[in-house]
C-alpha cells in the first residue's frame, strides 16, 4: 500500500513539473511562436517544408483537415502493408523473415497507422528490423502527429471567430513531429539503451546457458522504437511480451519513466489547450476531471490487485499475492499505475499481462478504454474525446439553466449535438457489434484463450482495445486469425476516424460562429461544478453501455473469485 | 489530388528522417556510449557468451538457484506469459500442483506458504529475478547439494539482493544469473560433472523445476 | 401582474374532463406510425408493443402461459399511449384557446371597397391582402389590417381578454386592428394586411398544434441526443442474447424488448413534444403570440433589450404644462405662436401645446382663424420641428437644439437666460421645447413627461436575470440621462434618429450579444427584423408586426419578462426532464440484468441490490415503471419547471440535485415499491 502511494508520487513528482513546462513549449511551438529550440529545430521544418512542398501560410478549412487526415491514414496503411508483404526480398533482414501473412499485415498496417498499435504477431519472429525501424516506428511518430494535428483544429475552432479556416494539418503535423516527437524520442532513446534497451542491427544473439541450453536472444533497433511508443501513446512493442520484456523495459528506473513517457504529451496537451484558448483555468478544469477519473480507476484497480486471489491464498501462496503475469523488477503497485495509464492514454504498451490480471481490474481497463480513451487519453485525440463530453455536458446543462447551450462562448447547435454524439457513441455501438458477432461465430469462439466469463471479457477486451486505438489486449485471445484480423482492423479504422473527423467537423463549425461574452446567466465552466458535471456525464454514459457486459465478464468473475469457486 | 501528393512526400522525407536517420543517431550513441547496454547486456564466463543480464534462463538441477516458472521455458523467441484468468481452473491446478513440487523438493511442512513469485509464471517468460524469500527457500538444498555452508549461500544472496527503486518499484530481489555465477565462482565449479567451466549436456527437458 | 389583470378567464385547468376526454381520443389517433415517425424513440417502444403482443398471441395459440408476455405488452401500450396523451393533452389546452378566437370570426362578413369606389358585401374568408373595406359603429372587423382613414373605439375582448376599449386611428403607431375585434363607434377604413391562413391567428394555432409544428433548433439537437442514445441501446439490448448464449444462459424476446424500452429514455421523448407545445400556450396565456418558437428560445439567451422611452418608460404622451416667454416677449405673442406653429404638428406634444395655449388663450372648440396665406409645416421627425410660414414670418417650435440650429442659420443667438431656463427644466427630467421666429427665440415650453409605473422594478428584474436595458430616445442628452436615472436603465441613447435604433442593435449583435426590441412605429421595423428577439405590439403598425418575431396582444412593453421566463422554463423543463430520464436507467439495469442471469449465475444475485422477488416481478415492476413515470410528470412538463432569477450555478446544482440525483434514486425505490405491489396482487 505504502509502496503504492509512493510509486504514484514520484510518477507525479516527475510527470507534472515536465508537463506544464511541455504543455507551455507546445502553445508556443503550435501558434508559431519562438521558443528555446527554435534555432536548432526550425532549419529542420524549413527543409520540410521545402522537400515537400508545403506552403507554410497556406491555411485550411476543415473539410481540407480531413481529406488531408484519412488519406494520409490511408497512405500510411498502403505502404506499411506493402513493406510488410515484401520484407522478405527487402535489405536488414538478418533473420531472414519471409514476407507477412496477409491478413496479419493488413491488420498491423491499419493499427499501427491508426496509433492503435494492436499486435496480433509477435514482433521477434515476425517483422524484420527494416520494417519495424521503417515501417512501424516511422507510423508510430506519424500517427501521433495526426492526433496533435486533430486536436489543433478543434481547439483553433473555439479560438476564432467567423473564420473558415483552422490551420494548416501539415504545418501542425510537422511542426508536432520536429519539435515535440523527435526531441523527446531522441532523449528518451538514449537513457533508456543507457539502462538496458538495446540498439543494434545486428542479428539474434545465440548463446549457451550455464546448463548448457541453447538460448536464441532476439536483439534489434528496440530504443528508438520504445521511446516514441511510449510518447505517441502507440503502444506497439518490439517484442511480443512488449514492456514486460527486460529487453523493452529492463528496470525500475526505465518503467518509470516510460509510463511518464505515456502520460506526458496528453497531459501536456490539456494544458496547451487552456494557454491557446487563453483561460488557463479552463485547462485546469479539463485536467481535474481527467486526475478524477484516473484516480478513481486507478483506486478500484489497486485495491483489487493488492487484496490478492483468494484462489491462490487457499492453495497456498503467501498472501494471495497475484503475481501471475508480473515481473519482479515492477512489483504489483508499479503494474497496476503502468496498467491505469496505459489504458487511459490509449497507449496500449503493458508491463504486465493483464488476462491474468484481478478482474476488477480488469474492469477498470475496460472502462478506461470504454469510455473513449478521455482520461488524457492519445495523443491529440484524448483531449478531442473529452471536447466531445464536454459538448454534450454542456448541452444538457445548459438547457437546465434555460439557456440555448454553449461552450467558451460558442453555441452548440444541432450540428455539433450529431457530431459529438457520433464521436461518443459510434464506436461504443461498433464495438458490441462486433462482440455479439465475434461470440456467435465459430471462427469468433475459437479465439478464446479462457473460459466463460473470462474468455467474454477477452474478446470485450479486444474490441474496445480495437475501436479506441488502444493496442493493449488480454493476450490470451488467439487473435492472429482472418476473422480477429478482419474485424478488428475494421474496428480500429472506425474509431479512428469516429473521432477524427467529428473533432475537425466540430472545429471547423464552431470556428464559423461568434464569440458570446460570459455574463451573469451563463455558468462558469472553470469550477467545481463543471468537473463534477463532467465526470457524473462520463460515468454515467460508460456505466449505461457496459452495464450488461461487465456483468456477465469481469463481474461475475470478481463474485466467482470471491465465493471461491473457478470459471 | 494535391493533398494526396503531399501525404506522399511527407511519408517519404519522415520515413528516412525518423526511419533512417533517427534510429542510426540513436544507435551510434548506443553504439558509442552504451556498447555493452546496447547490444544485450550479454555476460560472459571466460571467452564464451552464457547470457544476458536481463534475460532469465532456465535452470533446473539442484545445484543451481531456480528462476520463475515460465510458460516459454526462458526461450526468448517466444516471450509471453500464461494469459490464464485468476479464477481459471486450469491456473489453480498448475500452482497447485508446483506447490506441491516446493513443498517436496525444498522440504517444507505442508501448509507452509510459498513465495508468489515461485510458483506463478511472469508476464514476458524470462524474468530474470526472484523474491528474497524465493531465494534464501533454495538455500539448503542448494548448499546441501554443492557441499558448502548453508550461511555462505545466504550471505552470497544478501550481497547480490537489491531493494524496490526508489523504494516503491520492484520487490526486494535478486538477479538468478548473476546469483549463480556467483555461486560457480564460490565453489570452483560449475555444477555437472568434474570442476572447471566446461559443456555439461543439454539441457534438460521441459518441465517444472 | 402578469396574467392576472385580465377580466375574461382563459385558464383552463388540464383536469377539466373535457379537456381529458379529448386528449385520451387524441392519444390513439396518435398511434398511427406515420404521426409517431416525429418521436422515434415512441416508434421504437411502439413496435416493440406491437412485437410482444404478436409473440403474446402465438405462445396463446399454441397453449402456453400467456400471463406475463400479456401483462408486459399492455405496459408496453400505456407507455405509448401515455406519450401520447401528454403531447394530445397539450395541444388541446392550446387549440382550445384558439378554436374559440377562430369560432368568433367564422362567419363574419366585410364590406369591401373595390377600386372604383363600389362597395360589395364578401365573407371575411374571402378577403385577401390589399383590400380596403369598411367597418362602422357596432360592426365586427373580419380581417387583421391596418386603419389608413377614421378613428374608432375598438372592443379587443375577444383576442385579449381585455374588456376596456382601446383607441385605434389612421397615421400614428396604433393603426393595426385584429380580425375579430369589435368597433363600438367610429368608422374606418381599413386596408387588409394578411391573407386568409396567414393571420396571427392562424400562426398561434400552428404553434400548439403538433402536426404542423416545426421543432426548433434546440428541440432538434435534443432529439439527436435521444436518438443516438436509443440507437446505443439498442446495440446493447442486442449484444445481450450472444453474451447469453456463450454464458449458456436463453433469453426471451419479451424481457429483451423490456429491458430496451426501459433504458431508451422513454420519459423525455414521450414528454418532448408536450413541453414544447404547453410553453407556447402559457404565452398564449400571457397574451403573446409567438410566431416562432425559436425566438421563444432564443429569449432565454437575451442579454439586452432596447426600450423605446415614449410609451415604454413613460406614459406615452408628454404634456405642456408651462409655456416661458423670453425676455422683451409678452405671453400672448408666445402663446400665438406656440398656437399656431403646433396646428399641424399631429403628434400628442403638439396637440397638448394646443390644448395648453387654447386654454389660456380662452379659445374654444375650433375657432381659431390662421391667416389666410399661412403655410403650415407639419411635424417631422428629422428635422423635429413644426412651424408656420406666415408671409415672410417663418416661426418654429420644436427640440431646443434644431430650433437653435434654425435660429443660428437666419443670423439670432440663444439668449443666455433662456438657456438657464432650458437646462433647469431637463435637468428636472422634462423635455423643453424652443420656440422662435426667423432669427428670435420667442420662449420655452415644458413638457413633463411621466414614468409608467412599476417599470423600475421590471427593469431590476430584467437586470437579476442578465438583461441589460438600454433605452433610446430623440430626446436631449440631460432628458434622457435624468429619466434614465429615475427608471434604473443601464445605458441609453438620446438625440437619435429612428437610424440608431438599426445600428445600435448591429453594433450589440457584432460583440455577440442577443438583442431583444420591443416596438410598435413603423420606424421601428428594420431594428425589430434584426433583433433576435422582436415584440410588436398588437395596436401597433402593420410594417411593425410583420417585422417582429412576437406579438404582444396587451400592447404591454413590460412583457418581455414573462417571454424570459417562459423561454428559459421550456429549456429547463426539457433538460430536466433528459437528465432524469437518463439517470432512471442505473436503476432498471440493476431490476433486469439480475433477472435474466441470477438463476444461471447465482452470484449475481449480489446485483439484485433492490432484492426484488422473481425474475418476472422484477422485469414487470421495471416496465410499469417507465410507463407510469411519463403521466406523473405530465403536470411538470405542460407547467413547466419554474425559473428561478438567481446565478447559473445556483440554477443548475439545485436542478442537477432534484432531477439527477433525484432520477438516480426514484426508480430503485418506484421498482421496489411496485415489485411488492405485483407481487402482492400475485400478478407475477
Amino acid at each position: 500500500m505504502v509502496k503504492a502511494i509512493l510509486s504514484l508520487l514520484e510518477l507525479a513528482a516527475i510527470l507534472l513539473p515536465a508537463a506544464v513546462f511541455l504543455g507551455r513549449y507546445m502553445a508556443r511551438v503550435f501558434q508559431g511562436e519562438r521558443s528555446f529550440l527554435t534555432p536548432a529545430l526550425r532549419p529542420v521544418e524549413s527543409l520540410v517544408y521545402r522537400l515537400c512542398r508545403i506552403d507554410e501560410s497556406r491555411e485550411m478549412s476543415g473539410r481540407t483537415y480531413a481529406i488531408c487526415a484519412v488519406s494520409f491514414t490511408l497512405i500510411g496503411v498502403l505502404v506499411l502493408f506493402l513493406l510488410q508483404l515484401l520484407q522478405g526480398v527487402l535489405p536488414l533482414n538478418p533473420q531472414g523473415l519471409r514476407g507477412v501473412r496477409w491478413d496479419t499485415a493488413l491488420s498491423t498496417a491499419i493499427s499501427f497507422s491508426t496509433n492503435t498499435n494492436w499486435q496480433s504477431y509477435a514482433g521477434e519472429t515476425t517483422m524484420s528490423h527494416l520494417t519495424q525501424m521503417l515501417g512501424l516506428a516511422v507510423q508510430n511518430f506519424l500517427s501521433a502527429g495526426i492526433g496533435i494535428a486533430v486536436a489543433l483544429a478543434m481547439i483553433r475552432g473555439f479560438i476564432r471567430r467567423e473564420a473558415n479556416t483552422v490551420g494548416s494539418f501539415w504545418v501542425d503535423l510537422v511542426r508536432s513531429v520536429v519539435y515535440v516527437l523527435l526531441p523527446l524520442s531522441l532523449v528518451l532513446a538514449v537513457v533508456l539503451m543507457s539502462q538496458g534497451v538495446v540498439e543494434t542491427l545486428r542479428p539474434h544473439a545465440t548463446v549457451e546457458t550455464l546448463e548448457g541450453v541453447r538460448q536464441t536472444i532476439p536483439v534489434g533497433p528496440v530504443a528508438s522504437q520504445e521511446a516514441i511508443k511510449e510518447l505517441g501513446t502507440n503502444g506497439g512493442g518490439f517484442f511480443n511480451a512488449n514492456s514486460a520484456h527486460p529487453l523493452e523495459n529492463p528496470n525500475g528506473l526505465t518503467n518509470l519513466l516510460e509510463n511518464v513517457a505515456m502520460l506526458l504529451i496528453p497531459v501536456a496537451l490539456v494544458f496547451t489547450f487552456g494557454r491557446m484558448i487563453k483561460n488557463r483555468k479552463q485547462g485546469r478544469a479539463l485536467f481535474a476531471a481527467m486526475v478524477v477519473l484516473f484516480a478513481l480507476g486507478l483506486a478500484v484497480a489497486l485495491w483489487a490487485e493488492l487484496a490478492g486471489n483468494p484462489l491462490l491464498a487457499k492453495a497456498g501462496i503467501a498472501g494471495g499475492a497475484n503475481l501471475e503475469g508480473k515481473e519482479m523488477r515492477f512489483g504489483l503497485a508499479p503494474s497496476v499505475l503502468f496498467g491505469q495509464a496505459t489504458t487511459a492514454t490509449s497507449t496500449g504498451a503493458v508491463n504486465s499481462m493483464h488476462d491474468s490480471a484481478m478482474p476488477l481490474t480488469g474492469l477498470v481497463y475496460l472502462f478506461n478504454m470504454g469510455i473513449g480513451e478521455v482520461i488524457f487519453g492519445g495523443v491529440g485525440v484524448g483531449l478531442v474525446g473529452m471536447l466531445f463530453y464536454v459538448v454534450l455536458a454542456m448541452f444538457v446543462a445548459g438547457l437546465m439553466i434555460g439557456r440555448t447551450p454553449e461552450f467558451l462562448g460558442k453555441k452548440l447547435g444541432p450540428y455539433e449535438m450529431i457530431m459529438a454524439v457520433v464521436g461518443v457513441l459510434l464506436s461504443p455501438v461498433i464495438l458490441l457489434c462486433f462482440l455479439a458477432v465475434a461470440l456467435a461465430v465459430p471462427s469468433g469462439l475459437a479465439g478464446l484463450g479462457n473460459p466463460s466469463a473470462h474468455g467474454l471479457s477477452e474478446v470485450l477486451y479486444a474490441y474496445t482495445s480495437a475501436v479506441g486505438n488502444n493496442g493493449s489486449a488480454f493476450a490470451g485471445l488467439s487473435a492472429n486469425t482472418p476473422f480477429y484480423n478482419l474485424t478488428l482492423g475494421l474496428a480500429m479504422l472506425v474509431g479512428r476516424f469516429a473521432t477524427l473527423l467529428p473533432g475537425l467537423a466540430i472545429g471547423a463549425s464552431v470556428a464559423r460562429k461568434k464569440t458570446a461574452p460570459v455574463g451573469v446567466a451563463t455558468f462558469p465552466t472553470t469550477g467545481l461544478l463543471f468537473v463534477v458535471v463532467l465526470v457524473g456525464a462520463i460515468l454515467l454514459v460508460g456505466a449505461l453501455t457496459y452495464f450488461p457486459a461487465f456483468s456477465l465478464g469481469p463481474i461475475l468473475e470478481h463474485l466467482r473469485l470471491v465465493g471461491g469457486g473457478t470459471l | 489530388m494535391k493533398e494526396v501528393r503531399t501525404g506522399l512526400l511527407v511519408l517519404l522525407v519522415f520515413s528516412v528522417l525518423l526511419g533512417i536517420v533517427y534510429p542510426l543517431v540513436v544507435m551510434g550513441i548506443g553504439q558509442l556510449a552504451f556498447s555493452w547496454r546496447a547490444n544485450g547486456s550479454l555476460v560472459a564466463v571466460g571467452d564464451r557468451i552464457v547470457g544476458s543480464e536481463l534475460i532469465g534462463q532456465f535452470f533446473s538441477s539442484k545445484g543451481y538457484f531456480h528462476g520463475r516458472p515460465s510458460s516459454s521455458d526462458y526461450d526468448p523467441m517466444n516471450s509471453g506469459g500464461s494469459n490464464l484468468a485468476p479464477a481459471s481452473s486450469t491456473l489453480l491446478d498448475e500452482v497447485e500442483k508446483r506447490i506441491a513440487l516446493v513443498h517436496s523438493e525444498y522440504g517444507l511442512p505442508e501448509e507452509s506458504p510459498v513465495p508468489a513469485d515461485f510458483v506463478l509464471a511472469s508476464a514476458s517468460g524470462l524474468d530474470p529475478e526472484i523474491s528474497v524469500q524465493s531465494a534464501l527457500l533454495q538455500a539448503e538444498s542448494i548448499a546441501a547439494t554443492r557441499g558448502i555452508d548453508a550461511q555462505a549461500v545466504r550471505s552470497l544472496i544478501q550481497r547480490y539482493t537489491h531493494g524496490p527503486f526508489l523504494g516503491a518499484f520492484g520487490e526486494e530481489r535478486v538477479n538468478v544469473l548473476r546469483l549463480n555465477l556467483a555461486l560457480d565462482k564460490l565453489v570452483g565449479r560449475r555444477v555437472g560433472s568434474g570442476s572447471g567451466p566446461e559443456a555439461s549436456s543439454p539441457g534438460a527437458g521441459k518441465g517444472e523445476p | 401582474m402578469r396574467g392576472k389583470d385580465r377580466v375574461h378567464e382563459r385558464g383552463q385547468t388540464i383536469f377539466d374532463p373535457a379537456l381529458l376526454l379529448r386528449a385520451a381520443r387524441g392519444s390513439f389517433a396518435k398511434l398511427n406510425p406515420v404521426s409517431l415517425w416525429r418521436n422515434p424513440v415512441m416508434l421504437i417502444v411502439e413496435a416493440g408493443a406491437v412485437l410482444t403482443t404478436v409473440l403474446t398471441v402465438v405462445a396463446a395459440a399454441s397453449g402456453r402461459t400467456v400471463s406475463f408476455g400479456l401483462q408486459i405488452s399492455i405496459w408496453l401500450w400505456f407507455t405509448v399511449l401515455f406519450a401520447n396523451f401528454a403531447e394530445a393533452l397539450a395541444e388541446a389546452q392550446g387549440s382550445a384557446r384558439a378554436e374559440a378566437l377562430r369560432r368568433s370570426r367564422k362567419d363574419l362578413v366585410a364590406c369591401r371597397l373595390s377600386d372604383d369606389g363600389r362597395r360589395e358585401q364578401v365573407s371575411a374568408a374571402a378577403l385577401t391582402k390589399g383590400d380596403l373595406i369598411i367597418v362602422a359603429g357596432g360592426e365586427a372587423i373580419p380581417g387583421d389590417g391596418e386603419i389608413v382613414e377614421g378613428t374608432a373605439l375598438v372592443d379587443e375582448s375577444a383576442i385579449t381578454g381585455e374588456s376596456a376599449p382601446v383607441v385605434r386611428e389612421a397615421g400614428g403607431d396604433r393603426s393595426g386592428v385584429t380580425g375579430g375585434s369589435r368597433v363600438l363607434s367610429g368608422t374606418i377604413r381599413v386596408r387588409i394586411t394578411t391573407d386568409p391562413g396567414e393571420t396571427f391567428l392562424d400562426h398561434m394555432i400552428s404553434m400548439v398544434e403538433g402536426a404542423r409544428r416545426h421543432m426548433t433548433p434546440n428541440e432538434v439537437a435534443l432529439q439527436i441526443l435521444l436518438v443516438g442514445l436509443t440507437v446505443l441501446f439498442v446495440v446493447v439490448v442486442m449484444t445481450v442474447p450472444a453474451m447469453a448464449r456463450h454464458m449458456g444462459v436463453t433469453t426471451t424476446v419479451p424481457v429483451l424488448v423490456s429491458l430496451l424500452v426501459c433504458l431508451m429514455p422513454t420519459t423525455i421523448g414521450g414528454l418532448l413534444p408536450a413541453i414544447g407545445i404547453a410553453g407556447m400556450d402559457r404565452l398564449i396565456q400571457r397574451n403573446v403570440v409567438a410566431l416562432s418558437g425559436r425566438a421563444v428560445e432564443a429569449s432565454g439567451d437575451v442579454d439586452i433589450v432596447v426600450l423605446d422611452k415614449t410609451g415604454t418608460i413613460t406614459l406615452g404622451n408628454r404634456m405642456a404644462t408651462e409655456l416661458i416667454p423670453a425676455d422683451g416677449v409678452s405671453r400672448e405673442e408666445l402663446l400665438d405662436a406656440a398656437l399656431f406653429s403646433s396646428l399641424s404638428d399631429e403628434t400628442p406634444e403638439g396637440r397638448s401645446i394646443v390644448v395648453l395655449c387654447k386654454n389660456e388663450l380662452g379659445i374654444k372648440g375650433r375657432d381659431i382663424r390662421a391667416p389666410e396665406d399661412a403655410v403650415f409645416v407639419p411635424f417631422s421627425a428629422a428635422a423635429r420641428m413644426s412651424g408656420v410660414d406666415i408671409g415672410n414670418r417663418r416661426v418654429r417650435k420644436g427640440s431646443v437644439d434644431a430650433v437653435e440650429a434654425f435660429v443660428r442659420a437666419a443670423g439670432g443667438a440663444f439668449p443666455e437666460p433662456l438657456r438657464a431656463w432650458v437646462d433647469a427644466i431637463a435637468r428636472c427630467g422634462d423635455t423643453p421645447m424652443t420656440v422662435a421666429e426667423g432669427g428670435r427665440i420667442i420662449g420655452v415650453i415644458r413638457l413633463k413627461d411621466v414614468l409608467k409605473q412599476g417599470i423600475k422594478s421590471r427593469l431590476a428584474q430584467l437586470r437579476q436575470v442578465g438583461i441589460k436595458s438600454v433605452m433610446i430616445t430623440g430626446d436631449n442628452l440631460l432628458t434622457a440621462a435624468s429619466i434614465a436615472a429615475e427608471a434604473g436603465l443601464d445605458d441609453f441613447a438620446a438625440q437619435a434618429r429612428p437610424e440608431v435604433k438599426l445600428d445600435l442593435i448591429r453594433k450589440y449583435q457584432a460583440d455577440g450579444h442577443l438583442v431583444a426590441m420591443i416596438g410598435d412605429g413603423t420606424n421601428d421595423a428594420p431594428a425589430l427584423a434584426q433583433a433576435d428577439v422582436a415584440v410588436a405590439m398588437n395596436a401597433g403598425t402593420q410594417a411593425a408586426r410583420e417585422a417582429a418575431n412576437m406579438i404582444d396582444l396587451d400592447s404591454n412593453p413590460t412583457k418581455l419578462l414573462d417571454i424570459v421566463e417562459v423561454g428559459k422554463e421550456i429549456l429547463i423543463t426539457r433538460g430536466a426532464l433528459t437528465t432524469f430520464s437518463i439517470a432512471n436507467d442505473v436503476a432498471k439495469y440493476f431490476a433486469i440484468i439480475p433477472a435474466i442471469f441470477a438463476s444461471a449465475y447465482p452470484e449475481l444475485r449480489t446485483l439484485n441490490i433492490m432484492r426484488l422477488a422473481t425474475p418476472s416481478s422484477a422485469v414487470l415492476a421495471a416496465v410499469v415503471f417507465n410507463a407510469s413515470i411519463i403521466p406523473l410528470l405530465i403536470p411538470l412538463a405542460l407547467r413547466g419547471v419554474r425559473f428561478r432569477a438567481r446565478s447559473a450555478s445556483s440554477v443548475l446544482r439545485w436542478n442537477l440535485l432534484v432531477y439527477g440525483l433525484g432520477g438516480l434514486v426514484l426508480p430503485f425505490l418506484g421498482i421496489k415499491l411496485l415489485d411488492v405491489v405485483l407481487v402482492a396482487l400475485r400478478l407475477v
